[in-house]
């Protein structure tokens, strides 16, 4: 049983705001899901399975009825960033047993115009909150680790942030455009060692939603057929405290099997969407993957080889999470959008990749230093 | 944070109500498992490994060395320094960095516990030896 080329992503949409005020978090879950279904050339009665992370106001059952919608198949899996990633691999099994054959994915908030709410409390809270962990630190944390086993440097990390910023250029919708050097990065403020402020992704508004559904009714519409080959899923914590290891994540459980699944390996990636909450989170992440030796990501990095059109894996074309769009702090959404984007031939001249044939999507969630999950998708057109 | 930051009192829970009777004490308490030999943060009722009900409490030395840690300097209530200790009976544990000065923690650093007070029960935290 597999889940290969069961399931084609018909419709994709990212909300052009970056900042809305003026608007609520259900409207813009609502605005985003329409602009998918446009995209897809069908219409919300189509939708027949839901999926949505914890940032649906009232959860899944109370933004369904929102929508106004009609389902038989619904799943509200959390794993923070990446929550649609694993929506995307539990879409396919769906549609792959007939449970729903149009499945609509939405993301949305507003970050950046308010507070978001709070985590959920574990088990650990006694054990944890009182020490202050935020996304900062705690991926601080991994990095400062990471240096000391291996010798990364900030220089290295910056050049991640440096190739996003040469991609977003190109994208009018992008929270920032300008182009920026490695010295920019290393010149930026310290925000939590080792990372500077231009380290960490952007905070913004908006949203973005995915359509999925079979192949016979991909087919009967008009986009370029882009479908998913390969999924995996996992999670990483302390566990108990045993053998604390933070220079690696969940990647390194999620990638496999999807690569597996496909039947590609990394070297054919034409394009790879790597969530980038902070540039550590790419550089960890790409070794966990198998792009590159864990322990050899600042140098595979470094120098622009993640720039399209120079560098051997063009990554984030968009500008990614670090320059474009990082709607309600979960990157995992614009990840598959671009990906997408970049399959049927529709992302900015300057960065398309050419011939893009197969891709890589993938995302972490949560806290990558305490506890998080992590979702590997590859897509390929048709 | 300063010692003007109000640490959370522990909600606690019967699961846990041993360790916060002991950080009273100013014990640091982790807990072992009888069926499989291993000791594990934070403390469960069943062994998170083997999956056992035989786990038992322990004293921990309250000593460890420092895993990593991040000095965090965007904070409204001032500067803070996070990491994870690993203890010398083996669990590695969330925690800050205090009574130091934070500038000069580098990991391998040896740490020892101390505790905070709050309106319920001490907190632990680590200092350098």
């Amino acid at each position: 049983m597999t889940i290969k080329g069961k399931a084609y992503l018909a419709g994709i949409y990212e909300h052009p705001t970056r900042h809305a005020p003026d608007k609520s978090t259900a409207q813009l879950h609502a605005e985003v899901a329409k602009g998918a279904l446009a995209d897809a050339g069908l219409t919300k009665a189509d939708i027949d399975g839901y999926f949505c992370g914890g940032d649906a106001p009232g959860g899944a059952m109370a933004m369904a009825d929102y929508l106004g919608l009609k389902l038989r198949h619904l799943d509200s899996t959390d794993t923070g960033g990446c929550s649609y990633l694993i929506h995307l691999g539990h879409a396919a099994e769906a549609i792959a047993t007939g449970h729903c054959s149009v499945a609509l994915i939405t993301l949305a908030g507003k970050p950046r115009t308010g507070t978001m709410p709070p985590r959920a409390i574990g088990a650990e809270v006694d054990f944890e909150a009182a020490y202050g962990a935020t996304t900062h630190n705690v991926y601080g944390m991994c990095a400062m680790r990471h240096m000391h086993e291996f010798g990364t440097t900030s220089e290295q990390l910056a050049w991640i942030k440096v190739a996003a910023s040469h991609h977003a250029q190109y994208n009018p919708h992008a929270m920032l455009r300008d182009v920026v050097t490695v010295e920019d990065v290393l010149h930026s403020p310290m925000i939590s060692d080792p990372l500077h402020r231009m380290d960490c992704c952007v905070v913004t508004d908006g949203g973005g939603a995915v359509i999925v559904t079979s192949e016979a009714i991909a087919r009967s519409l008009k986009k370029p057929l882009v479908r998913l080959i390969g999924a995996g899923e996992a999670l990483k914590g302390p566990r108990g405290g045993q053998n604390l290891d933070l220079t690696y994540s969940a990647a390194v459980w999620s990638g496999p099997p999807a690569f597996t699944e496909a039947g590609v390996t990394p070297k054919d990636i034409k394009y790879a969407s790597i969530y980038d909450s902070f540039t550590i989170t790419v550089l960890m992440q790409l070794e966990d993957l198998g792009f590159c030796e864990k322990g050899k990501g600042g140098p595979f990095v470094a120098d622009g080889n993640l720039i399209s059109g120079t560098g051997k894996l063009p990554f984030n074309t968009d500008g990614g999470g670090l320059c474009n769009n990082h709607p309600v702090n979960r990157g995992g959404m614009t990840k598959i959008i671009e990906a997408v984007r970049q399959l049927r031939g529709e992302a900015h001249p300057q960065v398309q990749v050419p011939n893009c044939d197969l891709a890589l999507v993938h995302g972490t969630g949560g806290l990558l230093g305490i506890r998080h999950g992590a979702s590997t998708c590859i897509l390929e057109r048709v | 944070m300063d010692s003007t930051v109000k640490y959370p009192a522990p909600l606690g829970n019967p699961e846990t109500k041993m360790f916060w009777d002991a950080t009273v004490e100013g014990k640091l308490l982790i807990k072992r498992c009888t069926a499989c030999g291993e000791a594990h943060y934070f403390p469960r009722a069943l062994c998170p490994f083997c999956f056992s009900d035989q786990t038992v409490w322990e004293e921990s030395s309250g000593e460890g060395e420092i895993y990593t840690f991040s000095l965090m300097r965007k904070s409204a209530s001032g500067p803070y320094a996070i990491g994870y200790v690993t203890l010398k009976e083996g669990p590695s544990l969330l925690t800050n960095f205090v009574d130091c000065d934070m500038e000069l923690l580098r990991i391998g650093q040896q740490v020892k516990v101390v505790f905070k007070t709050t309106d319920g029960a001490p907190l632990p935290f680590f200092t350098p030896v």
